[in-house]
């Protein structure tokens, strides 16, 4: 076969180290260089990950508009007085001093695929060789009639941790006695599929002691719900009577509200709430959108190593991808990223790349030690990230079990959150 | 045969060497020659207190690590909090080698290789159960099943690069610093401990369910080179 350039990077992959490709892509400019969009569980991991393991081969930069990032996984811990808030933020400063990795505090507004080049808000632009989007979610638009980002005081989402989570607990710790907590659940798929769950039941927990006769109603588009019956075990178990959940089968898809009134309309029925938590229909952070990446809400990628189906040097990582089975939640994103940065490094500096291994648990708290957690491993096919095994929590577990579930928990932040930031 | 089918369904015969034979009852007297080698740390019988060890009164079916007063390792505390409990079976497997049920364990006794001295041992210190071995619904006294994970697979060497990359699925819980907050530190271990409790997890030996996923799909190749790039974290 005659090798020419176009095919030389087209079969980049299988033919990239006995070809030195490495050396093409880097071109004139030196060393290869990997931008990375969006410092979370996806973002943060890739970045560290090149950077650690190219020891200096490759040139990273991350692009994260926040100094400060909180995790959403925890925060409703944060919500029900579990942890401070404090305690869920971290910086990126081991990322900049012990990894070498470029870091730009700056909102990325546009991706020039033909000049490789991502556009930042403050000016300027930075090139790439590859580029790594991890930007989360993003809200659908009208999605829930009545709300815009415009009612995000009113109405929080608190479903981009930080100042709205901090702002959501601040209104259930004002709320009247008696009063009524309201939250819109997202309609499939959406980030953290038992979060607005646990949300929930860490709400209860903080109303049961300062405000037991309080009420919570849960607008739900789903038929059903992630781990509902543990959930609706605990519920009864430790909140019974307080918490009223109504799913698509009463209803509780067809919903508008009215910010300025403080009312939820549920299947025609006008409620006045004192805290309305609003979750919309979410998509891909709206940067994949700009670089046209999207398909519908979501980027799809491929599952071998997340790159985009629409660009070969475009990766995808985390919520805002769709990538087959695995759930949206920063365990997957921290997962795939691993798996990314292996194949990116491959790619640019002739590195040996392994088969892709993809695994998620999610934990999630019901009442004061009483953990349950879901989880399963995953494997690359041609077609999609695929489910290989899998397991769930038990209802009727004995305290003692649900106590190390939880435990686990706080040991799995530790984990995870030194494996993002270092 | 019924005995058989139960004992293979149990113990999945994955990578180890199972040598099963019909579950027959230990011999008392022979058992306690070999609790011999258990005095220096252990009591049991009237009168037995804690020592080094705790007691070994009503061992069967007791909660592991439930002795009160009993300054038990942190290892061997969470794999009480993971729900460990007492009986033949899984006591044959952690007399045969502590390690395989509690990496970690303070424990410091290299494990009765021999099946016949297992059973007999298990066969003594049943005595001091309550309900008799002779009761069909009461704890056996052995099971017959060798545990040892295969010396070949403890003879792989493993590659720590490949270690490294299948590293990245550990990280997420367990800290490469040796933090062990809720999540056990898997840094700086023996090869043959790492390889021992990841092969335990795999069978389903050990109980937890995120580990028996995750060992699952792991190779002998993968574990051993897990071991090798954990045993001295270069990078």
């Amino acid at each position: 076969m005659k090798l020419n350039r176009r095919i030389f990077i087209g079969t980049a992959s299988a033919v990239a180290a006995s070809l030195s490709a490495p050396m093409v892509l880097a071109g004139s400019h030196g060393k290869p260089r990997v931008v990375v969009i969006g410092g979370g569980a996806g973002g943060a991991t890739a970045a560290r990950y090149l950077a650690k393991d190219s020891k200096g081969e490759i040139d990273v930069t991350l692009i994260e508009p926040t100094r400060t990032y909180y995790t959403c996984f925890f925060s409703n811990l944060y919500i029900g007085g579990f942890r401070d808030i404090a305690s869920i933020g971290h910086s990126y400063g081991a990322l900049a001093s012990e990894y070498g990795i470029n870091v730009v505090h700056d909102w990325a507004v546009g991706v020039d695929r033909d000049a490789k080049t991502v556009a930042l808000a403050g000016g300027g632009s930075v090139a790439y060789d590859k580029l790594i989007l991890s930007p989360g979610i993003d809200f659908v638009d009208g999605a829930v009639s009545g709300w815009d980002l415009s009612s995000q005081n009113k109405m929080p989402h608190a479903y981009k941790a930080g100042s709205q989570t901090e702002l959501l607990r601040a209104q259930v710790m004002a709320m009247p006695q008696g009063g009524t907590y309201a939250m819109v659940a997202p309609p499939n798929p959406f980030r953290c599929p038992p979060g607005p769950y646990e949300r929930v039941s860490m709400v209860a927990h903080l109303l049961k002691e300062t405000n037991p006769t309080a009420k919570i109603i849960i607008a739900d588009p789903k038929a059903k719900f992630s781990k509902q019956g543990l959930f609706q075990e605990g519920w009864g178990e430790h909140y019974e009577g307080m918490i009223d959940w109504i799913g698509a089968d009463f209803g509780g898809g067809d919903v508008s509200v009215d910010p300025d009134a403080m009312t939820l309309t549920i299947d025609g029925e006008v409620t006045n709430v004192d805290v309305c938590n609003v979750i919309p229909a979410m998509k891909a952070g709206r940067i994949a959108e700009l670089a046209g990446v999207t398909d519908g809400n979501w980027a799809p990628v491929n599952a071998a190593d997340m790159s985009s189906k629409a660009d070969g040097d475009i990766h995808v990582l985390g919520d805002a991808c769709s990538q087959g089975d695995m759930p949206k939640s920063g365990f997957s994103a921290n997962s795939q990223a691993k798996v990314c940065a292996n194949a990116v490094r491959g790619a640019l500096t002739g590195s040996k790349v392994f088969p892709a291994k993809f695994s998620n648990t999610c934990w999630s708290l019901i009442d004061t030690n009483d953990g349950v957690k879901v989880g399963a491993t995953y494997e690359a096919t041609p077609e999609k990230i695929a489910k290989v095994d899998g397991f769930i929590s038990k209802t009727g577990e004995d305290a003692a079990t649900r106590e190390a579930t939880y435990n686990e928990s706080v040991g799995w932040y530790a984990g995870i959150t030194a494996d993002m930031f270092g | 045969m019924r005995e058989f089918g139960f004992i293979l369904r149990t113990v999945a015969a994955s990578s180890l060497m199972l040598v099963v034979t019909m579950a027959n009852a230990g011999d008392v007297e022979q058992g306690e020659k070999v609790f011999s080698k258990c005095k220096g740390c252990h009591q049991v019988g009237s009168g037995a207190v804690n020592k080094v060890g705790p007691h070994l009164n009503g061992l069967f079916g007791r909660k592991a690590g439930s002795i009160d007063d009993f300054p038990y390792s942190k290892p061997f505390k969470r794999a009480a909090d993971g729900g460990l409990e007492w009986h033949a079976e899984n006591l044959d497997v952690f007399i045969e080698n502590p390690r395989v049920l509690v990496s970690g364990t303070r424990m410091s006794f290299r494990g009765l290789k021999d099946l016949q001295d297992r059973k007999d041992l298990l066969a003594y210190l049943r005595t001091f159960s309550d309900n008799p071995a002779d009761i069909p619904e009461a704890d056996p006294t052995a099971t017959g099943t060798d545990h040892a994970v295969d010396p070949a697979i403890l003879a792989i060497q493993g590659d720590p690069e490949y270690g490294e990359y299948l590293s990245g699925e550990c990280t997420t819980c367990h800290q490469v610093t040796g933090g062990d907050e809720g999540i056990p530190s898997i840094t700086f271990w023996p090869e043959e401990d790492f390889v021992t409790a990841l092969h335990a997890y795999k069978n389903k030996t050990r109980a937890h369910p995120v580990m028996q996923l995750i060992a699952g799909r792991l190779s002998d190749e993968e574990i051993a080179a897990l071991a090798a790039y954990f045993r001295v974290l270069e990078n």
